[in-house]
């Protein structure tokens, strides 16, 4: 009997909505060890508990889908541009009005109508072997189809997302039948099949596989950490027109959150000078937050000029973009 | 209807509910994209899905089936230690062995790049590990196990009388294995070799890492790149499809074929190899315990050795914990389900009641992470079906019960991994002739007493076949386990997806090592029961 009451005791403890401090729950696609250190330190600052369940961007958005009012998510937090477009095209995350947010987040880095905000940027862009190409031979991401770098291209699967925004971003600039030109072009200069992801890429660079590859500026930087003696080098693409093309990580506040009000706060406080260092930090990406500096070795790479055309773009686009790569052949 | 033909319904009715989700895309529909992949890549996607299911099967089928008459019935330097040792691979996820096999033979590899320093010169004879063939290679090493076990769990059982008669009739020894035990251990073979299919046609991490694109990857292009879930639900039906077709020719083939055989009395003695024979039995088994677990293995060590083990610390011992819990209760429940279907079907062997058993196991088939959508959107279905005055009046909370829970977990893995339990069992009551039966009920005997002591005996090395199986299964999954898990239910399996989806694959190392070696503890332990006794 006793047992029973006990029982009984920890399942009220466990369902009462009043028992507990505040907390903020967060469905993720930005992985555990990335995440945790900024919670903690927002647990510490605020007193409010965030709890958080991980998985793909895809299953997410169908979780919340299928849960609708019932989903327990109050904040969706992804690493690409095109999911949080996926996400408030179904209408599964709400309007923030916050002049917090409006002023740390540049405007095209965040939905217009407010339902998402980037929180860092990922560069997507060129690297090459320094003994075998000179950085003046490089100028755009489209130049990489000419013919002199035939069998010296490498790059990762047209299954890759940042591939994806890339050819979107490239599509919202130049029309379809201009993309496919170029996307065709780099088709036949791979020097061998595409990779699985991008530290591959680099490795086959470094290794003399091929010259030239297009990857997210982190990749570079993880992999140089490791193996500083690496013969490899960023180039900034397209600086003379549109610039870097850039994705972000981001997130928005669900529809159906139940403590919207709390994880706007935590919305805010990621967009703040802190959390921005932290997330800076732990993965080499470029704070969105213009008042904080980026790391001192991410920083060594040089300032560049940004793609200013909304992000959202991307997710508009990257059907279409898909498309348009298997057209092409890029595999 | 008696009993247990309404409990095979009903659990082919809890299966069928998460794929008639998974079919209802159907309702809406995805033209567009069908049109798209029709005129792109669907002709090479079902080129490649065929070419490999039937290449993985052949190959697996083959080393399988050698290696365990081999251990099961041969005598060489060795062969005790390889009868356990070539199930170590099973505790590998193939998307490891691919990974390492791509980190190894590959261009920027260190076998690559040392025979380019020796030679001075590229070496463009070295064949491509990121091919077809690599990629046929791989899944054949990760998953031969299947075949492996429950043909030597075949080979184990089978009379050794009847060997020994063709043998005195004047049967060479490889006469023997292919005139007798060959065909007496086919149900088990095809047990395996349809794990094998099924399992082969809704990967997705190993063909991702190769980059070769089958239907399955179809189905998340659809999904992922497309936006489109309904085409890849639409995608995905149609695998369900070709796996369900497979299952019943397989069905069919051996209709009403019985495979019963004397029970394994006495011991025989083993075929005591010779001469080079000997050494090349050895050889075999060395060759590929070492390419399909030992050398992964080792290049896993290195790894988190090189990591520094910097992330080694207590919540592994968290995430350890979670996944042998899940592991185990999931083992429980699927081999007792498996257990009462195959008694269902031996009781009646109607075809409505074979056809519905067959059902129950096409979970297997279906791509991870769309049967987790399925099963989820169930999930979700029944928890709204508890109306909000009735949560009020008990206090209960509202939003989600089912869901979130480890109770859903369970169910979940009931419906993916019934398959995987059912093959064995299934197989092993082949075994049981039912003239046991009648005699046993002749002697007065109630049937839960035939079971307990005269089934239940004679089946053990099916339910440890099944069970190894289905714990090392569980452990490794992915997608339905990140979906499903309650808060704070972390496994190592998703530990490895959160390290690997940024390509972290040394700090993966660690997690993918305890998972391993998680795995190996229960194969040691069962393949020593699922020995035959008398002849360890």
């Amino acid at each position: 009997m006793r047992f029973l009451n006990l029982l009984l005791f920890a399942g009220c403890v466990a369902v009462s909505p009043f028992a507990a401090a505040e907390e903020v729950v967060v469905y993720s696609a930005r992985i555990e060890p990335l995440i945790r250190p900024l919670f903690d330190a927002y647990t510490r600052d605020s007193g409010v508990t965030v709890k958080f369940v991980t998985d793909r961007e895809g299953p997410l958005l169908e979780k919340l889908k299928a849960e609708g009012a019932n989903t327990p998510a109050d904040l969706l937090l992804t690493v690409d541009a095109g999911n949080l477009w996926q996400a408030a095209e179904l209408d599964l995350l709400q309007p923030v009005r916050s002049k917090t947010l409006e002023s740390n987040v540049p405007a095209h880095l965040r939905d217009p109508q407010g339902r998402w905000f980037g929180l860092t940027v990922r560069a997507r862009t060129i690297v090459y072997n320094k003994d075998k190409v000179s950085a003046a031979d490089l100028s755009t991401y489209e130049a990489l189809g000419e013919g002199k770098w035939k069998n010296r291209l490498c790059l990762r699967s047209s299954k890759s997302v940042y591939n994806q925004s890339l050819t979107a971003m490239m599509i919202a600039e130049h029309g379809e039948s201009r993309t496919e030109q170029i996307i065709g072009s780099w088709v036949a200069n791979l020097a061998v099949p595409v990779f699985p992801n991008d530290t591959k890429v680099l490795e086959a660079i470094a290794a003399g596989q091929c010259d030239v590859g297009v990857t997210n500026s982190y990749y570079f930087g993880r992999l140089l950490a490791k193996s500083p003696e690496l013969p490899l080098a960023l180039f900034w693409p397209n600086q003379a027109g549109s610039g870097v093309h850039v994705n972000i990580s981001g997130a928005g506040l669900t529809r159906h959150a139940k403590n919207p009000q709390g994880a706007a706060k935590l919305l805010e406080w990621l967009s703040g000078i802190e959390a921005q260092r932290i997330y800076a930090d732990a993965n080499m990406e470029y704070p969105v937050n213009a008042a904080v500096k980026p790391d001192p070795v991410v920083a060594s790479w040089g300032s560049f000029k940004q793609n200013p055309l909304n992000v959202a773009k991307a997710g508009e686009l990257q059907a279409a973009a898909v498309r348009l790569m298997d057209r092409a052949g890029y595999r | 209807m008696n009993p247990s033909r309404t409990f095979s319904f009903l659990v082919a009715a809890l299966v069928l509910a998460p794929i008639a989700v998974i079919f209802s895309s159907f309702l809406t529909p995805a033209d567009d994209v069908w049109r798209h992949f029709a005129s792109t890549i669907l002709g090479e996607l079902v080129a490649n899905t065929f070419i490999l299911a039937i290449a993985v099967a052949a190959g697996t089928t083959a080393a399988g089936t050698g290696l365990a008459w081999l251990t099961a019935v041969c005598e060489f330097p060795g062969r005790r230690f390889f009868s356990w040792a070539l199930l170590l691979p099973l505790a590998l996820p193939a998307y490891v062995i691919g990974f390492v096999a791509i980190g190894v033979l590959d261009f920027t590899g260190p076998l690559q790049t040392a025979l380019r320093n020796l030679t001075g010169s590229a070496v463009p004879w070295f064949p491509p590990i990121r091919s077809r063939g690599g990629v046929i290679l791989v899944m054949t090493l990760a998953l031969y196990p299947y075949v492996y076990l429950l043909a030597r769990n075949a080979f184990q059982t089978q009379g050794r009388r009847l060997l020994e008669a063709g043998r005195a009739l004047g049967l060479t020894a490889p006469q023997a294995f292919w005139r007798v035990a060959l065909p007496m251990a086919r149900p088990w073979i095809a047990a395996g070799a349809m794990l094998v299919v099924m399992e082969t046609i809704a990967d997705f991490g190993t063909v991702a890492v190769f980059n070769y694109d089958t239907l399955t990857s179809g189905v998340y292009k659809a999904w992922f790149g497309l936006f489109s879930i309904t085409a890849a639900a639409q995608v995905a039906s149609v695998l369900i499809l070709i796996a369900f077709v497979v299952l019943l020719a397989e069905q069919v083939t051996r209709w009403r074929m019985r495979f019963t055989s004397t029970v394994p009395l006495a011991s025989a003695s083993r075929i005591v190899l010779a001469g080079a024979n000997r050494w090349m039995a050895t050889a075999a088994c060395l060759i590929v315990f070492a390419v399909a677990f030992a050398v992964p293995a080792l290049q896993i060590l290195v790894w988190s050795a090189r990591s520094g083990f910097r992330d080694f610390d207590m919540r592994l011992v968290e995430y350890l914990w979670h996944s042998v819990a899940l592991g185990i209760l999931a083992t429980l429940v699927i081999t007792t389900t498996a257990l009462l279907l195959g008694y269902t079907g031996r009781r009646n062997p109607d075809p409505l009641t074979r056809f519905a058993l067959k059902l129950s196991t096409v979970g297997y088939a279906v791509p991870g992470a769309v049967l987790a959508v399925g099963i989820f959107v169930v999930f979700a279905w029944t928890d709204r079906l508890v109306p909000d005055a009735m949560r009020s009046t008990l206090g209960l909370p509202t939003g989600m019960l089912l869901q979130g829970s480890v109770v859903a977990m369970l169910i979940a893995y009931l419906i993916r991994f019934l398959a995987v339990g059912y093959g064995p069992v299934e197989s092993a009551l082949h075994r049981i002739t039912r003239n046991i039966d009648e005699a046993a009920i002749a002697l007065g005997q109630a049937r839960l007493r035939l079971l307990a002591r005269i089934h239940l005996p004679m089946l053990r090395a099916g339910l440890a076949t099944a069970a190894i199986l289905v714990f090392v299964d569980v452990m490794k999954e992915m997608p339905i386990t990140l979906m499903t898990r309650p808060f704070g239910w972390d496994t190592l399996a998703v530990r490895i997806f959160e390290l690997t989806s940024e390509g972290d694959w040394e700090r993966a190392a660690i997690p993918a090592l305890i998972l391993a070696l998680a795995g190996v503890v229960p194969v040691l332990y069962l393949t020593r029961a699922s020995d035959w006794r008398g002849n360890p």
